[in-house]
C-alpha cells in the first residue's frame, strides 16, 4: 500500500556520456537491469531511496489499521483486517530485500526510518478516527497504491519489478475489502453513512495527494521517467484514481468533498479542485498529526524485538558449534 | 557492533512434480527460523508444498560481464534443435 511521487529523487550521475549512452540503450531496449549489472551510480541512488520509501511505507502503513484490529465488528472483519495487515508486513519484506540487492542493509534502512531520514508516504500520518476509516482505506489509500504499483510491475530494475507482481497480486484483496465495508456502511443506518461520509470527507484530499505533486514542480520525475523506474507522471495517475474513484463513490451515494469536481467532456476525464500542498509538504517533513506516533511506535518495536534478534543469533551460533563438536 | 542477522533465498514448489522456484529472501537467524519466517511471507495464499532455503552467502553466480563469453555460443549451434533437420512430410510427425 504505497503510492508517492519519490521525494528527494536524486538521479545526477557522474559516468562518462558512452556509459550512460550504453545503459540507456538497454533501458530503451526494455531490458531488465539485474543488481549485479554496471549501472550509473544515479539510478542506483534514486532506487535506493524510492524502494526503501516504498518498504517503509508497508511498514509504517500497518500501524493506522492496525489501530483496529481489536474493536472490529465482526470475526469476518477481523480476520480480513488481520490478513490485510500481515500481508503489508510481508510488502515491506519483498520490498526491503530488493532495496538490499543494490548494496544497503536492513538495519541500514531501519536506521534511516528511525531516525527520520527516510521517508514513507504521507498518507500514513493521518489518525484512524473511526470503523469507516478502515473500509477508506482500503478503498481509496489502496486504490491510489494499485494505481502507482501496477506500472512499476514494468520498472527497469528487474528484483523491484518481481516484487511488485507479487505485491499486486495480493493488493486487489485490499481494495475489494475496503469498499466492501464502505457498501456494508453507506447502505446501512443513517448513522452508519453518515460515519464513512465522514471518513471519506477526511481521507479524500490526503489520497490524492498520495500521487505527489505536479509534474511542473516535480523535479526529478523526467531522468527517472527516462530509465524507466516510472511509468507515468504523478498527474496523470492522479487523474486515472480520481476517473476511476467519482463512479465508485456514485454508487455509494457518497459525496466527494471537493465542489470544483466535474466531468471535463474534452479530456475525457474529471476536473479537480485545487490541493493544499503546504499540508502535503508539511505532513511529508514530519508534522502529520500521527507522525511522531508512528515512529514512537516503530522504534519502540525495534528497541523491545533486540533481545529477541539477539537471543535467536546466539541461539544459531550455540547450535552450531554443538553440530560442529559433534561431527 | 550490532551483529546482523543473515539473508537466506528462498525457493518453493508450487505444486508436487514442480520443481523448486526462487520467490525472494528473507532474514533469519538460522535455517529453522528462516523456514518459519519464509513460510509466513511467502506462503501466505497455498503458493507451495514445499520450502528451500540457501544462505544467500553460499550462492556463487556467474559474472555478468562474462555473460557474452559463456552464453552467446549456443546460439551458434543452431545444429542442436530439432527444426535445423529436414524432414519429409510424407514420414508423419517426427
Amino acid at each position: 500500500m504505497y503510492s508517492q511521487g519519490l521525494i528527494g529523487a536524486d538521479g545526477r550521475t557522474t559516468e562518462s556520456e558512452e556509459f550512460l549512452a550504453r545503459f540507456q540503450a538497454r533501458i530503451d531496449a526494455e531490458e531488465k537491469i539485474e543488481p549485479t549489472d554496471a549501472m550509473p551510480e544515479g539510478y542506483r541512488r534514486t532506487l535506493v531511496r524510492q524502494i526503501g520509501q516504498h518498504a517503509h511505507s508497508e511498514i509504517v502503513g500497518m500501524l493506522p489499521e492496525g489501530n483496529w484490529i481489536t474493536r472490529a465488528p465482526s470475526l469476518r472483519r477481523k480476520a480480513a483486517l488481520l490478513a490485510k495487515v500481515q500481508d503489508e508486513g510481508g510488502h515491506g519484506l519483498y520490498l526491503y530485500c530488493a532495496a538490499e540487492t543494490l548494496g544497503v542493509s536492513r538495519e541500514e534502512m531501519t536506521e534511516e526510518l528511525l531516525s527520520g531520514k527516510a521517508k514513507y508516504s504521507s498518507i500514513f500520518n493521518y489518525p484512524t478516527l473511526s470503523w469507516a476509516d478502515i473500509g477508506i482505506i482500503g478503498w481509496l489509500v489502496d486504490g491510489a497504491a494499485i494505481m502507482n504499483q501496477i506500472p512499476l510491475c514494468r520498472c527497469s530494475f528487474g528484483p523491484y519489478a518481481r516484487a511488485m507482481i507479487r505485491v499486486c497480486k495480493e493488493e486487489s484483496f485490499h481494495q475489494r475489502q475496503g469498499y466492501e465495508l464502505c457498501m456494508s456502511l453507506a447502505f446501512g443506518t443513517p448513522e452508519q453513512k453518515a460515519m464513512v461520509q465522514d471518513a471519506l470527507n477526511r481521507w479524500w484530499w490526503p489520497s490524492i495527494m498520495m500521487f505527489g505533486p505536479h509534474d511542473a514542480d516535480s523535479q526529478h520525475s523526467d531522468q527517472s521517467m527516462a530509465w524507466k523506474i516510472k511509468r507515468f507522471s504523478n498527474d496523470e495517475l492522479r487523474q486515472k484514481f480520481i476517473d476511476a474513484t467519482v463512479p465508485q463513490a456514485e454508487y455509494l451515494g457518497l459525496t466527494l468533498p471537493d465542489p470544483d469536481l466535474k466531468w471535463n467532456e474534452e479530456k475525457g476525464g474529471y476536473d479537480h479542485g485545487p490541493i493544499d500542498w503546504s499540508e502535503f509538504w508539511r505532513v511529508v517533513k514530519g508534522q502529520g498529526p500521527m507522525a511522531r506516533d508512528r515512529i514512537k511506535a516503530r522504534k519502540k518495536a525495534w528497541d523491545d524485538g533486540a533481545w529477541v534478534r539477539e537471543a535467536a543469533l546466539a541461539h544459531a551460533e550455540k547450535r552450531r558449534a554443538r553440530k560442529m563438536a559433534a561431527e | 557492533m550490532v551483529q546482523t542477522t543473515p539473508l537466506w533465498e528462498v525457493f518453493i514448489r508450487p505444486r508436487n512434480g514442480l520443481s523448486h522456484k526462487h520467490v525472494g529472501s528473507i532474514h533469519a537467524a538460522d535455517e529453522v527460523l528462516a523456514l518459519q519466517a519464509a513460510r509466513d511471507v511467502y506462503t501466505r495464499r497455498g503458493e507451495g508444498n514445499s520450502i528451500w532455503v540457501v544462505r544467500s552467502a553460499d550462492i556463487h553466480a556467474s559474472d555478468p560481464d562474462q555473460a557474452a563469453e559463456n552464453f552467446e555460443p549456443t546460439a551458434d549451434k543452431i545444429y542442436r534443435h530439432p527444426t535445423f533437420y529436414e524432414i519429409p512430410e510424407e514420414v508423419g510427425h517426427m
